[in-house]
């Protein structure tokens, strides 16, 4: 084996022409551009959400605002899976009894038992808030996606709109309708919610539409002969729904939160229905005696807007390119 | 930026013509008559029902009705309600109370908010950074009724430091609690704002240059990071004022302060509804106002608005 003296094994090496080459030809996988060939054609493309998932799934906030979400959702959908009593059926001799064997919370000054009310509690605020946030979502984007993407006056119009809703704060507005409504049901709740609370979606589809359909993609669709409305639902729709998501998270925990006040106030739902809200609003009797019974609606109410809270920043964290880089 | 105010201004009217009606219609065309009710059990004779409705304009078509209430709108006169009291006067009592209470919750979060938002955004990442927005989502999930009454609890009858209601004559202590608690949620968005927008800023290039000429780092701070993030936080707490002061509903229920939130919800509870649109205008109009100020104050900061 030739030695050659000065070669030095840490230095730069100028490797010799491969047969039938004048000079050194890198490799494929050695240069810049291997990094681009060696993506595999067959891997699934990354896309945003993709991209999101992935992303989200690595942060422990996700997990547990995801864990929050199941589990209150499962308390809303099956109570009688987390307790056997009644909460409706309640002793007035047991008023006010501390924790007991099977009644963990203990009573509350009707003598319901509190862990059954708040158990109970959970559907009112659930139902609500997922019925708002889907009117609001549905009202929303069909108004912002209208005035963003057909534009004249169709957005003169829908845009003025939009402003006069925009300028009643929406829990004055509830709280004066909803003191007018004799009819109050978990919908006419929800309806009065939605009905001055889709105004920011409206606004931010507008934004997003507005963006997104001089992209050239929409260019290619039209050219190809595909009606208006069609680009509209296929291409500019799906590519404005990053934010409507993000938007929605927050606002069912608002829309949560907004339904207990009304229910405190004693204008939301009906004392017949077991609400977070209500018992709040009962348990304000008792505040100086006993201000332990407003803890346990209080935390549920808090805890659930607090999973949807968290979980609607996972997701603006993760569908934002910008704030995932730093 | 005249012909930027003068658009602005124009565009407000139908905007207050517009929220007005709704609010209107939404009371007065409804099922129900406020008059007959009026009577309690026995009801009122209908010669008494009768003039009481010419009284209010209620015999009259709706639309009429409107603008008889916008021209009372205008001419600052409201007429009486129910109780024979002069609504304009029930306003006029109402309001410095919440304006007072307004402010102070204003000041509140933009203190303590841009404090803690300011540190916070300085150290992305960090302990701090991380407690701040824990704390920043727990107030922002827990609602202020709650928030209210804990803070009753605890620092009124507990602790004793403050006093837990407030009386007739309200001082600045005790409406401190109040205005805490009526703080407390928009706290934790100026909070959250600031943050965002310091870290923003931090990676800038402006910032980059200002280091790059030896500026001492309390003088890039405070003179241009600090100065340039606030802009989208003065933007909010403008818009702010507005929804503090319907917020107040909530905060004045508990503290049992007469102002326009005790007014207004005394006035839906008795079924006054001409108080009840009334104080809800007047809500709006602050409502609006703020946040055309907001508008017109970011116009004077970045004139790219005032041109597109």
């Amino acid at each position: 084996m030739p030695e050659n003296r000065y070669e030095n094994p840490g230095g730069p090496v100028t490797p010799s022409p491969r047969p039938g080459q004048e000079r050194y030809v890198a490799p494929v996988d050695e240069g810049g551009l291997g990094a681009v060939d060696a993506v595999k054609a067959d891997d699934a493309p990354t896309s945003l959400w993709r991209d999101a998932w992935l992303q989200m799934r690595s942060r422990w906030l996700f997990w547990v605002s995801a864990v929050i979400i199941v589990l209150v959702v499962l308390v809303a959908a099956f109570p009688g899976l987390f307790t056997s009593l009644d909460p409706r059926v309640c002793n007035l001799a047991q008023a006010l009894e501390p924790p007991q064997a099977g009644h963990p919370f203990g009573f509350d000054r009707q003598g319901c038992d509190i862990y059954t009310r708040t158990i109970y509690g959970a559907r009112a605020s659930v139902v609500v808030g997922v019925l708002a946030t889907t009117m609001v979502v549905v009202l929303g984007t069909a108004i912002g996606a209208i005035a963003g993407y057909y534009g004249k006056w169709f957005d003169t119009i829908l845009s003025r709109i939009t402003d006069i809703f925009f300028a009643i704060p929406l829990v004055l507005a509830a709280i004066v309708i909803m003191s007018v409504t004799t009819n109050r049901t978990s919908f006419t709740v929800a309806f009065v919610l939605a009905l001055f609370g889709w105004t920011q979606i409206a606004r931010i589809t507008r934004g997003t539409v507005l963006s997104v359909k001089n992209n050239e993609f929409v260019t290619a669709a039209r050219s190809l002969g595909m009606g208006r409305g069609q680009i509209l639902w296929r291409h500019v729709l799906p590519n404005s729904a990053a934010p409507i998501i993000v938007y929605a998270t927050v606002a069912l925990g608002q829309f949560i939160v907004a339904e207990a006040t009304l229910s405190f106030l004693g204008i939301g739902l009906p004392p017949s229905t077991v609400s977070w809200g209500g018992d709040i609003s009962a348990a304000q009797g008792a505040i100086r005696t006993a201000p332990e019974i407003l803890l346990y609606p209080a935390g549920g109410l808090a805890l659930t807007v607090l999973g949807f809270m968290m979980m609607g920043d996972v997701v603006r964290d993760a569908l934002d390119p910008k704030a995932r880089k730093r | 930026m005249l012909w930027y105010l003068g658009r602005r201004l124009l565009q407000v009217i139908p905007v207050f013509l517009g929220a007005t009606l709704l609010l209107y219609a939404m009371v007065f065309l409804r099922p129900g008559d406020p008059v007959a009710a009026l009577g309690g059990e026995r009801g009122l004779p209908e010669a008494v029902q009768e003039q009481i409705r010419a009284e209010y304009n209620l015999d009259k078509p709706f639309i009429v009705q409107y603008l008889l209430f916008l021209r009372g709108v205008v001419t600052l006169d409201f007429g009486v309600d129910f109780r024979g009291r002069e609504i304009t006067e029930v306003i006029a009592n109402a309001f410095p109370v919440t304006i007072q209470l307004a402010l102070m919750a204003l000041a509140i979060e933009a203190i303590f908010g841009v404090g803690f938002g300011l540190f916070a955004g300085m150290r992305k990442g960090g302990i701090f950074d991380g407690s701040a927005l824990v704390v920043s989502l727990f107030f922002i999930a827990v609602p202020t009724f709650v928030v209210g009454f804990v803070m009753q609890i605890v620092v009124g009858v507990r602790l004793g430091w403050l006093p837990v209601a407030v009386g007739r004559d309200p001082d600045f202590i005790s409406l401190l609690m109040p205005a805490m608690v009526l703080a407390a949620v928009s706290f934790a968005y100026v909070l959250r704002l600031t943050r965002t927008s310091v870290a923003e800023n931090l990676s800038a290039d402006y910032v980059r240059t200002a280091r790059a000429r030896g500026l001492r780092r309390s003088q890039v701070t405070g003179r241009h990071v600090l100065r340039n993030s606030l802009i989208p936080v003065v933007t909010f707490l403008g818009a702010d004022i507005g929804a503090l002061m319907s917020g107040a509903i909530i905060t004045e229920g508990i503290f049992n302060i007469n102002g326009v939130g005790g007014t207004l919800y005394d006035a839906i509870i008795r079924g006054e509804s001409v108080t009840v649109v009334s104080l809800t205008t007047v809500l709006v109009l602050v409502y609006i106002g703020a946040n055309l100020l907001v508008d017109l104050l970011y116009a004077a900061l970045d004139p790219r608005i005032r041109y597109a």
